[in-house]
């Protein structure tokens, strides 16, 4: 058994992480596991889907998409076989505020990733004829999505949540705005929002004696910024000052999937700790936390019922889910506002508390167990701004939240009659 | 450089196997049952998986909410997982906190409660998993191929159960069921991480010495080795989305030509990771099936699924089509290159690609502690350990005369179960 300053030593912070940044502004962050085989890559660029045209929701995930189908130097087959042939894998994904890429290979193959990505990155060829099959398997995807009651929920929870700011609209759009986008919107997308100082890099892995900041400035050092400017988000709409009931008719389906909830704080708020740690009391530990117990075990209402926070940059949502026989849907739906009564009204138990402060604080290490668990965390606080020592001082910031303190995070956000409720499947549409 | 696995077998039968990997404070500890959905009768399909729910409903030792707390509070994970031929149970927690899970594992191999209001409890809970399935117009169509693939074996059924035995199944049926099989001789431990194995296998021994072998009474179910012909299901649903599979017979997972349908299934669709506990994946547009499906926008995608298995069960190919899109187009397609494998001998180079596919795989799987535990036990339902550790040795062994055969008897066009899920009512 490794005893606690062992176990510190071995998390990500200011001892073993190589942060750096290169004169363009890439940032670059850097961590050696050397008792894995694989090297992996994340990068995070600020972009993504807040930029998109009104009419043409899903641009900044399309473009995302097209950055993996051929780039100026090298066809989608070639990029493919040189990934492939490998073992490796690279795919770029888009979110609200970013355009995000994961890359992992065996590490002698660490070049390979690095050359894919910058290329991927910085010289994407939309080659026409893979912008229109992207199109149909975007548009596949968004059919299929229309079919799923747990993606539909929260679709219509976000934008009932969030009405009118980009929080509210999908990443991938819909069907009429993503037939909307033209090859031209994809290459204007790309050219005025995919800049180097918006690029953070993470390589966790097998890097043990390879200078890895000079292999990232052979790929990345020659990219130079276009100025340019960039909206900035609107505010945050206000929160809900009713319940706001939704439900989308989903023909045939068996369950209807439910989605309650409202604001939550934002990664980089004071509040994030203590509304995390209260909600893993409420939603999480266990088997689901006390929402869980109530429509899980205690009423054989469902198979999953649980609660979560999403935190972004500038804010967040709280949400309660579950899927549901819909005979058992308004039963649910008193089950859990009764629990948010009951978890605004009086404070989390010391015990309950001591579970989860160490459920939080023990599950630590089992984050970081892999590279792509090490690259993501150490993502996460270059993102958030946390700080390099954030999960080395994790265990003493979890332990110092009082059952107070998570009572008051609670009633800033939450209200049983103050909620966005949403839900699809069978039964008529509430618009 | 790997670790060696020991493997200890008490008296009772209980099996023991042990790898000590030191680089992180963590253990994985697994319970393995040889019992799923391959040991279930008519009238009691889906027992074992509802079985599996019950033993989260608490012993006298550890009633039902100890239990969940004392994994939970120390930050450990724990969940179980039912199968086709086995259910699993895993703690994966810091490595000083294993006696908890080492005894909470022993006592539930025992003293279950099954609570009779607990039971009915979860009938619901059971229920409302089912219909979230159903929910997937792609369940629906696996689980209709899943019947017409085989006449007998109980491989036809859902792990999940058909909505009627969720229904009936009694608590004295559920109780009966574990009792017959939750015994040490059907049982294995899979241990992966930071812990001393002596130290370990003596509390092991400690804790389950005493407990005795049961027989099960299970009449072992007589495989299928053949489909007898071709056959289409046709199914129709809500949506604008057209799926088709194609299900083939797989060969048994101890045996060569296994092999032979991993390195196949590579070249085919792209790799598939065996292990369920992630690790992650390679794409596969380089795949001969993306190129002749995706790349001629035909299908906008294409992927492939291989199962390990005690039995010869089902060798998958889906391919998701938009509605205006030609079955039979893909079809012909997917055939062809079903002869080309069937005629032409695949080259070196691609045989070189999947074996180092397969590396990475490995290698990705390797790393998380959980899946060390999982691949020991896994290997272990349908050979042994040594299944796992000779994995990649196994698909470089593979020759192209080898794929070639393979091909012929197997991927036969008149022995196989095409289904297709149809848009019933399509908005263009």
């Amino acid at each position: 058994m490794a005893n606690q300053p062992e176990t510190l030593k071995n998390l990500p912070g200011s001892q073993n992480i190589n942060r750096f940044t290169l004169p363009n502004g890439i940032t670059a962050l850097t961590f050696n596991n050397s008792s894995a085989q694989s090297v992996n890559i994340f990068g995070l660029m600020d972009n993504g889907a807040r930029l998109d045209p009104p009419d043409k929701l899903g641009t900044a995930n399309f473009t995302a998409a097209m950055l993996s189908r051929g780039t100026t130097s090298k066809a989608f087959a070639e990029f493919h076989e040189i990934l492939e042939s490998r073992g490796a894998s690279l795919s770029f994904s888009s979110g609200t505020h970013s355009t995000s890429f994961h890359g992992k290979a065996l590490a002698e193959d660490i070049t390979v990733l690095l050359d894919l990505a910058s290329d991927g990155l910085r010289r994407p060829a939309f080659p026409k004829d893979y912008v229109e099959r992207m199109r149909q398997q975007l548009l596949a995807g968004l059919a299929i999505r229309e079919q799923d009651t747990a993606e539909i929920a929260s679709l219509i929870f976000d934008e009932a949540l969030f009405p009118g700011h980009p929080y509210g609209k999908p990443v991938d759009g819909f069907i009429e705005t993503v037939q909307a986008i033209t090859r031209q919107d994809l290459v204007d997308f790309h050219t005025r929002f995919f800049q180097p100082q918006d690029l953070i890099l993470v390589i966790a892995g097998a890097i043990e004696g390879l200078d890895v900041r000079k292999l990232i400035e052979t790929y990345f050092a020659d990219w130079q910024s276009t100025p340019g400017q960039r909206p900035s988000l609107p505010a945050i709409p206000q929160a809900p000052k009713a319940i706001v009931r939704r439900h989308r008719f989903i023909e045939d389906k068996s369950q209807t999937d439910l989605i309650l909830g409202t604001y939550g704080p934002s990664r980089k708020s004071e509040d994030y700790l203590p509304a995390y740690l209260g909600n893993n009391i409420l939603g999480q530990f266990g088997l689901m936390g006390r929402i869980g117990e109530s429509v899980r075990s205690k009423s054989g209402l469902a198979y999953s019922a649980s609660s979560g926070i999403n935190a972004w940059a500038d804010g967040g949502s709280w949400e309660f889910s579950a899927g549901l026989n819909p005979e058992n849907l308004d039963k649910a739906v008193r089950l859990i506002r009764d629990e948010i009564e009951r978890y605004i009204s009086e404070p989390v138990t010391g015990e309950e508390l001591d579970d989860s402060q160490s459920n939080l604080i023990g599950r630590l290490p089992l984050s970081l167990e892999t590279n792509a668990g090490i690259a993501n965390a150490i993502l996460t606080i270059e993102r958030f701004e946390l700080g390099l020592d954030y999960y080395q001082h994790y265990a003493e910031k979890i332990r110092a939240i009082t059952p107070q303190q998570i009572l008051e995070t609670a009633q800033k956000y939450l209200h049983p009659d103050l909620l966005v409720i949403t839900s699809a499947g069978s039964g008529k549409d509430i618009p | 450089m790997d670790p060696k696995v020991e493997t200890h077998v008490l008296d009772n039968g209980l099996t023991i196997l042990t790898k000590e990997l030191h680089h992180v404070p963590l253990v994985s500890h697994w319970v393995w049952y040889r019992v799923g959905s391959r040991n279930e009768t008519k009238g009691k399909t889906g027992i074992s998986h509802w079985v599996e729910h019950m033993q989260f409903k608490g012993t006298p030792k550890y009633p039902v909410n100890v239990l969940d707390q004392a994994i939970s509070r120390d930050g450990g994970v724990w969940n179980a997982m039912t199968s086709l031929d086995w259910t699993a149970y895993f703690e994966t927690l810091p490595s000083h906190k294993l006696d908890i899970a080492l005894d909470l594992e022993a006592d539930r191999m025992l003293n279950s409660l099954f609570d009779k209001e607990e039971t009915e409890l979860e009938r619901t809970v059971v229920i409302s998993e089912r219909e979230g399935n159903e929910n997937e117009s792609l369940f629906r169509l696996g689980e209709a191929v899943q019947l017409a693939a085989f006449e007998t074996h109980p491989y036809r059924n859902q792990v999940i159960g058909e909505l009627e035995d969720l229904k009936s199944i009694t608590r004295d049926g559920l109780y009966q069921h574990y009792r017959d099989h939750y015994a040490p001789n059907h049982a294995l431990i899979a241990l992966a991480g930071d812990f001393d194995k002596q130290q370990v296998v003596e509390k092991i021994r400690a804790l389950y010495g005493s407990v005795k072998k049961r027989e099960t009474g299970d009449v072992t179910p007589i495989p299928e080795p053949v489909l007898k012909n071709s056959q289409k299901i046709e199914i129709e649903g809500p949506g604008d989305t057209i799926y088709l599979q194609l299900s083939y017979r797989s060969p048994a997972a101890n045996s060569d030509d296994f092999f032979a349908l991993t390195v196949i299934d590579s070249l085919l669709s792209g790799p598939s990771s065996l292990s369920m506990m992630g690790g992650g994946g390679v794409s596969n547009k380089t795949s001969r099936l993306y190129q002749a499906l995706v790349e001629k926008d035909l299908a906008v995608s294409i992927s492939g699924g291989v199962q390990a298995t005690i039995d010869p069960y089902l060798y998958e190919l889906l391919a998701i089509l938009p509605p205006e899109k030609s079955t039979d187009a893909a079809l012909m397609t997917i055939d062809r290159e079903m002869t080309r494998l069937q005629q032409e001998k695949v080259s070196p180079q691609e045989l070189a690609r999947a074996v180092k596919q397969a590396k990475a795989l490995f290698a990705y799987g390797s790393e998380s502690i959980t899946n060390q535990a999982f691949w020991l036990g896994y290997a272990s339902m349908f050979a042994d350990h040594t299944w796992f550790e000779t994995y990649i040795q196994r698909i470089e062994q593979v020759s192209p005369e080898q794929i070639l055969a393979f091909a012929q008897h197997w991927l036969d066009p008149n022995r196989r179960i095409i289904g297709i899920y149809r848009p019933k009512n399509n908005r263009n």
